[in-house]
């Protein structure tokens, strides 16, 4: 009766999944609800979750929750810590969300809604879950190693090396192009940089309050912070309102740039209890706060989904960002469908929390199904503005012109109806001097949470504060994620320093830490500039790099997971983590080539530093350069985007060379497929925690 | 979790303070009662660190490597 009731369930499941995803792809010409993308997206979250992850839970590992994990065997109250589930996936889904989940889709929906969409929903769950699941079995059953341990181990010394590099490029790529985004939501808005200018001192605050006013309140502590983060959108809209203030608040994106890279030394140097750590609790409220917000602004508007299904631009002419939607929409959307950095969180800190081995499931799959949802959400978002709207926010000033007017004949240009007037209102409407060419998703994405939460909420008035309120929140995540990340990069530059000379090594040696810091800021920093300068707007050339660097790292991931699976002598199921092997390898190889070689100007990095080249030599000035030296500046660009294309191409084959190698030796019974596994004991201790 | 609420009077403000650690280990709060706790039962000899130096290794610890922190 129970058996045939579950079979019933699943059944209604799996068939309003399928009509849901019928209703998406089918409806033409006509207006389709944002509710049928839920649907659609949830019951293929329920059936992943309930039928595929069993293969890896049942299958693979044979999780077992007699099995001491390694929070119990190595339990020191600090980092081996055991830890009710709930938590841990609290933990872990506000360590793998961030601001990618949020961009990556609103950008993809230059092809439309559909392809974003089936590949986020798809993605997750033959690609980033398995991934993510998998990653942190194995590292469960490792005591918590690392990936790069766990490569060099299983795989061997050059992949090990491989995923070290892998993880360097792609924190200098990912902070550039995140830093970018959020210099070009804040460029000429004196609200938006007053705001998030005061959450520095707010941090600071917190950080002096939790050290000597009242120690370790931090609950207390954050929401304070919190309050004041209320305060500091209020101020915001004070100074942009004042003739007086607003001027010496209103930047340009240079100028900002160098704020952000200045910001982010000071932030590697300085104490983590001053500033890293209250940013970092005050970023987690509000990012589990904006999540719960956007969700429910979602189920109660329901909003119609505007942009068409699927664009013109596939066929590559898209102004947001160059190519195809093979590869492209796959590069674009990483976290939310298949993101190699969650395999660094996944055998980082939460192996080291589970209480129950079968916890893995839930936290390694179920985690990253919820970071998919977000992504869904940010992709409605975006699709619930006027298409007309989202190219003129999202289109560069190369194609867009300067002006309302300019802005909107290019829009319609594209085949998509927007007027000046409606251009210059909506900048009205969300408090801003002008909402062309704000590149990055980030501004879209606010413009279009602040429509469904005044929906929602509160009537059209509040639309500028809702809008600031979302800037202030992706900003607030993007700056956590830039702080710690050049923390990290530099405790990771730091030990390899002291190779060559040994105080370099030195963690508390301020001369070295100076330095090192303002080596690893140099390094973002350098994208960062020539991302801000760059005619077209610099998210173009710089997230498909972000999205190529974060692939490369999920392929390192999945040769891992499938050596690991191998020799453990499962290879029958080793096509868990082999077919999206195979698909991004496709993916990202096809995407660095292009970005290297193709002949179109547009797409090929190459190209364009020929193209620039050739117009120069003519004595003229290219599209967008005001200078000669800014022009050749392009080609330097060009070129160095080039070689860092091809840098991550020649890692993904060397590290797949090497992965083919010991799978073959394996497989044909030249090595033994021994499992490294740390060998069972029982769980002694059952009850929550001690 | 339920030894916790056995051995408590008032239930409601045990669960809240439950419901308020567990938000602290969400957001990152390194859980020093725990490993006092920890200490206390399995290393009963040793010295137990203060709570700031605690906090102060737990965070040299969190921001110091990659693994905590997405995009």
């Amino acid at each position: 009766m129970h058996r045939l009731r579950s079979t019933l369930a699943w059944t209604a499941v799996a068939l309003a999944g399928a009509g849901s995803l019928a209703a998406i792809a089918l409806a033409r010409g006509e207006k389709v609800s944002a509710a049928w993308l839920l649907v659609a997206a949830l019951c293929v979250y329920a059936i992943a979750y309930r039928f595929y992850s069993r293969i890896i839970a049942a299958n693979i590992f044979a999780l077992d929750a007699t099995r001491a994990t390694p929070a119990e065997r190595l339990n020191d109250g600090r980092d081996f810590v055991p830890t009710n589930r709930w938590i841990v996936f609290g933990h872990h889904f506000a360590a793998i969300a961030g601001p990618g989940p949020l961009v990556g889709p609103t950008l993809a929906a230059q092809f439309g809604y559909l392809p974003g969409a089936l590949w986020i929903i798809v993605g997750v769950a033959i690609g980033g879950a398995v991934q993510d699941c998998v990653i942190l079995c194995s590292s469960l059953r490792r005591d918590g190693k690392t990936l790069g341990e766990m490569a060099k181990e299983e795989i061997g010394p050059v992949a090990g090396y491989t995923a070290l590099v892998a993880v360097i490029g792609i924190m200098v790529i990912l902070i550039a192009v995140l830093a970018l985004v959020v210099v070009n939501a804040l460029k000429s808005s004196p609200w938006g940089i007053v705001t998030l200018g005061l959450t520095i001192p707010i941090a600071l605050f917190m950080g002096v309050y939790l050290r000597w006013l009242r120690p370790h309140r931090v609950l207390e502590a954050s929401a304070i912070g919190l309050a004041l983060l209320v305060v500091a959108l209020y101020a915001g809209r004070w100074v942009a309102g004042s003739p007086s203030l607003a001027p010496i608040f209103t930047f340009d994106g240079p100028t900002i740039a160098l704020m952000v890279i200045a910001y982010g030394w000071a932030a590697a140097v300085l104490p983590v209890w001053l500033l890293l750590a209250p940013r970092d609790y005050l970023s987690a409220f509000v990012k589990i706060g904006v999540v719960a917000a956007l969700a429910l602004g979602i189920v109660v508007v329901l909003p119609p989904l505007e942009m068409p299904a699927v664009t013109r631009f596939v066929d590559g002419t898209g102004p947001v960002f160059a190519g195809k939607l093979f590869p492209f929409v796959f590069i674009t959307i990483a976290c939310g469908a298949i993101s190699g950095f969650h395999a660094l969180i996944s055998s980082g800190t939460t192996p080291k929390l589970l209480e129950s081995e079968p916890d893995a499931r839930l936290i390694g799959y179920g985690a990253m199904l919820m970071e998919s949802a977000v992504a869904i959400m940010a992709l409605i978002a975006a699709c619930a503005l006027t298409p007309g709207v989202y190219f003129a926010i999202n289109a560069p000033v190369a194609l867009l012109g300067t002006t309302a007017a300019t802005a909107a004949e290019a829009v319609q240009q594209w085949g998509f109806v927007v007027t000046p007037d409606q251009l210059a209102q909506l900048a009205r409407d969300v408090g801003e001097s002008s909402i062309l060419s704000r590149t990055g998703g980030a501004p879209s994405l606010a413009v279009g949470m602040a429509h469904l939460f005044s929906a929602a909420l509160g009537g059209s008035g509040a639309l500028a504060l809702w809008y600031h309120f979302a800037i202030m929140f992706e900003a607030l995540f993007i700056l956590t994620t830039l702080d710690a990340g050049t923390r990290v990069g530099r405790f990771m530059l730091q030990g390899l320093l002291k190779h060559a000379w040994e105080p370099l090594g030195r963690v508390s040696w301020y001369p070295a830490v100076l330095l090192t810091s303002a080596m690893v800021v140099g390094m973002w920093g350098y994208f960062l500039y020539q991302g801000v300068i760059d005619p077209l707007g610099g998210i173009n050339s710089l997230w498909p790099l972000f999205g190529i660097a974060n692939q490369l790292l999920a392929t390192v991931a999945l040769c891992v997971g499938t050596t690991v699976i191998i020799k453990m002598g499962k290879a029958r199921y080793a096509f868990m983590t082999v077919v999206p092997l195979c698909w991004l390898t496709v993916v990202t190889m096809t995407a660095g080539f292009l970005k290297v070689f193709s002949r179109d100007p547009k797409l090929g990095f190459l190209a364009h530093a020929e193209l620039v080249q050739e117009t120069l030599d003519a004595g003229l000035l290219p599209l967008g350069a005001k200078t000669v030296a800014d022009a050749s500046r392009i080609v330097t660009n060009d070129r160095v985007d080039a070689f860092v294309a091809a840098f991550f191409l020649a890692s993904v084959i060397v590290i797949l060379a090497a992965s083919l190698r010991e799978w073959w030796a394996v497989l044909g019974g030249r090595k033994p497929a021994v499992s490294s596994e740390v060998p069972y004991r029982p769980r002694t201790a059952f009850a929550s925690g001690d | 979790m339920t030894p916790a609420r056995a051995t408590t009077h008032a239930p409601l403000s045990a669960g809240i303070a439950r419901a308020l650690a567990a938000l602290r280990r969400i957001i990152g709060v390194p859980d020093y009662d725990r490993y006092v706790q920890h200490m206390h039962a399995h290393h009963p000899g040793c010295a137990v660190l203060p709570r700031d130096e605690f906090m102060r290794e737990r965070m040299a610890d969190r921001y110091g490597r990659p693994g905590n922190r997405c995009c």
